[in-house]
């Protein structure tokens, strides 16, 4: 009888323990993968990211805080991505369009970042940039000058870039908002770059 | 009695390689490159050395820790959890990107799936194998599904290829594990106690080893 009493506690409390901990680490059930914890994680804690010099498609040097006082809007890309950088692509130009104009360059701005510094020099960006519609002023695309910043810039970000086999890269693609003090403050989907454009308008 | 105890010597020597073979640096490096060999190979290997090990213990600790947990239901609960968790996605990208989640799962498969179910599984009658069977048979099938039809990666250290893959293999595994069960219904590998014998098969073993 006490060892039937005894499993029964145990039973109830590895139930509790084990529902507990499954729900604890799937933020209650909400993040299952990786990516999904990431922006929830960013969201709860908006995340100051590393000074890495980076270096636009016309040759210019900058760094990131040098955009503190606006919103960034920053996505990650290389150039020769045929698929998912094409998206990125055009959800940019879309929020571009969508954001109120008298934003652009004075509270807003958007970045893209090449993490293929081995290929991606100063005309591919421009090439790049310009089948994009990047004006490089208010849109720029840029290349982490160093390679050793660049794992530093992209583990801040969350950023998983992977060989493909293919010559190509996989990575997990999404548009980042960086806040006016410079901290990685939203992820959101690709293909919601208007929903993403609305809230840039009524960031407080 | 010489042969026995040269067998779990054996045994003991077989695991512990084993172990020390997975968790070097090249086979690690080779099972974790595709989802496939993470989730079907090296994590039920890992979870597997667990009841191997449970199967090395001396009966009398076997009996006192199943009698510290509880008893066999806790232990089934707890293998379950804990290998839900090692189903997550996430889950999968942390041991990847963290050697500290790495370092968790190489200790939580065996101590916490492999080591309750060995201890659980001579004490469950046909009811309670027939659970912890159509609940890995279930969880196999619905996740391998849901691999096969998920519309984005789920893991940033794969490619979305590799779960379209896993997801088909886990489909497999998981019809191949319905066939072992069904076929044990008529073979019947491992000796399940008799209902009305009481939950002590090994009852002449164990007062040997554990006079009152």
């Amino acid at each position: 009888m006490k060892n039937a009493g005894r499993s029964v506690v145990a039973t109830v409390l590895m139930t509790i323990l084990g529902i507990g901990a499954l729900w604890h680490s799937t933020d209650g059930l909400a993040a299952f993968t990786a990516e999904a914890a990431r922006r929830a994680e960013i969201l709860r804690a908006p995340r100051p990211l590393p000074a890495a010099v980076l270096e636009d498609q016309d040759g210019r040097t900058f760094s990131l805080q040098d955009y503190r006082g606006k919103l960034l809007a920053v996505e990650f890309i290389y150039t020769r991505c045929m698929t998912i950088c094409r998206t990125l692509g055009i959800a940019f130009r879309q929020i571009r369009d969508h954001v109120p104009q008298p934003m652009l360059g004075s509270d807003f701005a958007l970045l893209s970042i090449s993490f293929d510094t081995a290929r991606d020099d100063t005309p591919s960006l421009k090439a790049y940039g310009d089948a994009h519609g990047a004006d490089s002023r208010h849109w720029r695309i840029a290349r982490v000058r160093n390679a050793a910043d660049l794992q530093q810039l992209l583990d801040a970000f969350g950023i998983v870039v992977i060989p493909d086999g293919l010559g190509g890269f996989e990575h997990n693609a999404a548009i980042h908002l960086l806040d006016r003090d410079g901290k990685l403050a939203l992820i959101s989907d690709i293909d919601e770059p208007v929903l993403f454009a609305e809230r840039i308008a009524k960031w407080p | 009695m010489a042969m026995s105890a040269s067998l779990s010597r054996h045994g003991r020597i077989g695991t512990a390689m084993l172990y020390l073979l997975l968790a070097t640096p090249a086979v690690r490096a080779w099972m974790e490159a595709t989802m496939t060999g993470h989730m079907l190979l090296q994590i039920p290997l890992l979870a597997a050395i667990g009841v191997m090990s449970c199967h090395l213990l001396p009966e009398r600790l076997q009996n006192s820790l199943l009698a510290a947990a509880g008893g066999a239901i806790p232990c089934v609960l707890l293998a379950t959890f804990a290998s839900s968790y090692w189903m997550l996605p996430r889950a999968l990208d942390g041991a990847l990107t963290n050697p500290l989640n790495e370092m968790a799962k190489f200790l939580s498969l065996p101590l916490l799936v492999g080591l309750p179910l060995g201890l659980a599984w001579k004490r469950l009658r046909i009811i309670g194998r027939s659970f912890v069977w159509t609940n890995a048979i279930s969880m196999l099938a619905v996740l391998g599904w849901l691999y096969i039809i998920a519309p984005v990666r789920v893991c940033n250290n794969y490619l979305v290829d590799q779960q379209e893959i896993a997801g088909w293999w886990m489909v497999k595994l998981a019809l191949l594990l319905f066939a072992c069960w069904l076929g044990s219904f008529f073979v019947g590998g491992d000796p399940v106690p008799a209902e009305s014998g009481g939950p002590q098969p090994y009852g002449g073993n164990r007062s040997q080893s554990n006079p009152t």
